[in-house]
């Protein structure tokens, strides 16, 4: 098992989908949202997700084809 | 030296113990070192610093260290240039350049940062230290390891030109290339640096790492006469030092080693990558993260970790502001700084030339008033950037009539 966070980025298309709530009944992760900031033109969430390291890692991808920006919590780490 | 107090989180306040920790457990704010300024003011004094070895150090009651540091002892002091014939190019009185681009060992201003997340891991019991990166990070991690005979890791994306690679393998570190693209980097670094559990300076020791970069606002206010620069340009990647030279300002006048004045801050990017300027100028607090596209490579971050901080910082400056520039001016920027000042900088460098240069002329900046432009890395290391755009060197036969006749049509 493994807990891992998680920003993800919705652009203006995207914020209105309930993505979340479809992810956890795709996956068998559990999701908690510990913070979110939304404007006219892009919504940011802070998501810890708690499961099996495969299955966040599916769920990760599942997420990003659907066209929200997936980055750990850290964001860009390469400097 | 017990001057740290714990970590803060710089959203919701929560204070944890000193550790390798640097994300608030509640709301994921970055967590940021608490001092006891009370404590500080007692002892610290002009006097004092002055009477310091020349290095990062001289400042150590506003570095989150225990112990007399080991690592980093010939980092920091780097030159406060007094830039005239710049100032007179750019149409300015006063013109400073702070220049870290001859900051020892690795020739940017990362080892003052790498000198404090070190030596902070050596504390922590830490035998392993790593960091994903590009650059001037990743050489900088190397030497300071090797010099503190740590084991190190660096990590970088797989397609990364072997020129660049080399500046750091030089040292021996443990150099691991990830198949991907910079997303699927970052993503694995923070898993590793979660797993682990080594000194990731730029991860699990970040709230150290960033600490350093406030030497660079410290030195530049001592080697001004004690005194804060009315007006700096500060170029913006993961929006470390931006930040932490608006907390030094904030320090020093806090415990009266300098005088409480206005001071002015302004962030530089390239157009290239530019998610900090476009917020500040959309007068939006979120940051909405951009696909590089630059040859300032060393500060073409999409979406910088700190990027929201460089934002408050800019805006809780007296007027502070923000430009980008577009490749072209970069290389301008470097050309100019290069012919006025005899500073080789790197393309990061280049945007601050040509951010000053821009904020001057748009009348952000006033021309009457101290401005300081900083140099954050060597242009030595990026020789590519403006290798299309210098001068070819005259060719002639080893005969003294051709050099006369050369001479002859220069004239």
């Amino acid at each position: 098992m493994a807990l891992q966070r998680f920003y993800l980025t919705y652009s203006q298309e995207k914020i209105k989908e309930p993505l979340i709530y479809q992810l956890g009944h795709k996956f068998k992760v559990v999701t908690n949202i510990r913070g979110a900031s939304v404007s006219d033109h892009i919504g940011i969430v802070a998501l810890e997700l708690d499961g099996d390291g495969d299955e966040i890692h599916h769920a990760m991808e599942w997420l990003a084809g659907k066209g929200v920006k997936v980055e750990p919590i850290e964001k860009n780490v390469i400097e | 030296m017990a001057f740290v107090k714990g970590l803060t989180c710089r959203e919701c306040g929560e204070k944890y113990e000193i550790g390798p920790e640097h994300v608030c457990e509640y709301c994921f704010g970055p967590l940021e070192v608490e001092y006891d300024y009370d404590a500080i003011a007692s002892v610290i004094s002009r006097e004092l610093i002055e009477s310091r070895p020349q290095n990062l150090w001289r400042y150590r009651e506003l570095l989150p260290v225990e112990n007399e540091p080991t690592i980093g002892l010939y980092s920091g002091w780097t030159p406060l240039v007094k830039a005239d014939r710049l100032a007179r190019e750019l149409g300015v009185e006063e013109l400073y350049v702070k220049d870290d681009s001859c900051n020892h060992p690795t020739f940017s201003y990362k080892d003052r940062v790498v000198s404090v997340a070190i030596s902070k891991a050596v504390e922590l019991g830490f035998d392993t230290v790593a960091c994903a990166s590009t650059g001037n990070l990743a050489n900088s991690v190397s030497a300071h390891a090797a010099r503190a005979g740590l084991k190190c890791f660096i990590f970088i994306p797989d397609n990364l030109e072997q020129g660049k690679v080399i500046g750091s393998v030089i040292y021996d570190p443990v150099p691991v290339a990830i198949k991907g693209n910079y997303d699927d980097v970052n993503r694995l670094c923070a898993e590793i640096a979660d797993k682990y559990r080594w000194a990731f300076v730029n991860i699990n020791l970040r709230p150290f790492y960033t600490e350093g970069a406030k030497t660079y606002g410290f030195e530049l206010a001592e080697q001004l006469g004690w005194k804060l620069p009315r007006h700096i340009v500060v170029p913006t990647a993961g929006g470390t030092i931006l930040p932490k030279v608006a907390r030094a300002f904030e320090e020093f006048t806090r415990l009266g080693l300098v005088a409480d004045e206005p001071w002015s801050i302004y962030s530089a990017q390239a157009s290239g990558c530019a998610p900090v300027i476009n917020a500040l100028h959309a007068d939006s607090e979120l940051i909405e993260p951009v696909k590089p596209d630059t040859i300032a490579k060393s500060i073409a971050i999409g979406n910088p970790a700190d990027g929201f901080y460089v934002l408050k910082a800019v805006r809780g400056s007296h007027g502070g502001w923000g430009e980008s520039v577009t490749d072209e001016e970069i290389v301008d920027g470097i050309k100019l700084l290069a012919r006025t000042e005899g500073i080789f900088t790197e393309p990061a460098g280049g945007t601050t030339v040509a951010v000053t240069k821009k904020l001057i002329d748009t009348g952000r900046i006033p021309r009457d008033e101290s401005i300081v432009i900083s140099i954050t890395g060597n242009g030595y290391k990026t020789i590519e950037a403006v290798s299309a755009s210098v001068r070819e060197p005259h060719v002639i036969p080893a005969r003294l009539g051709d050099f006369d006749e050369l001479y002859a049509s220069l004239a």
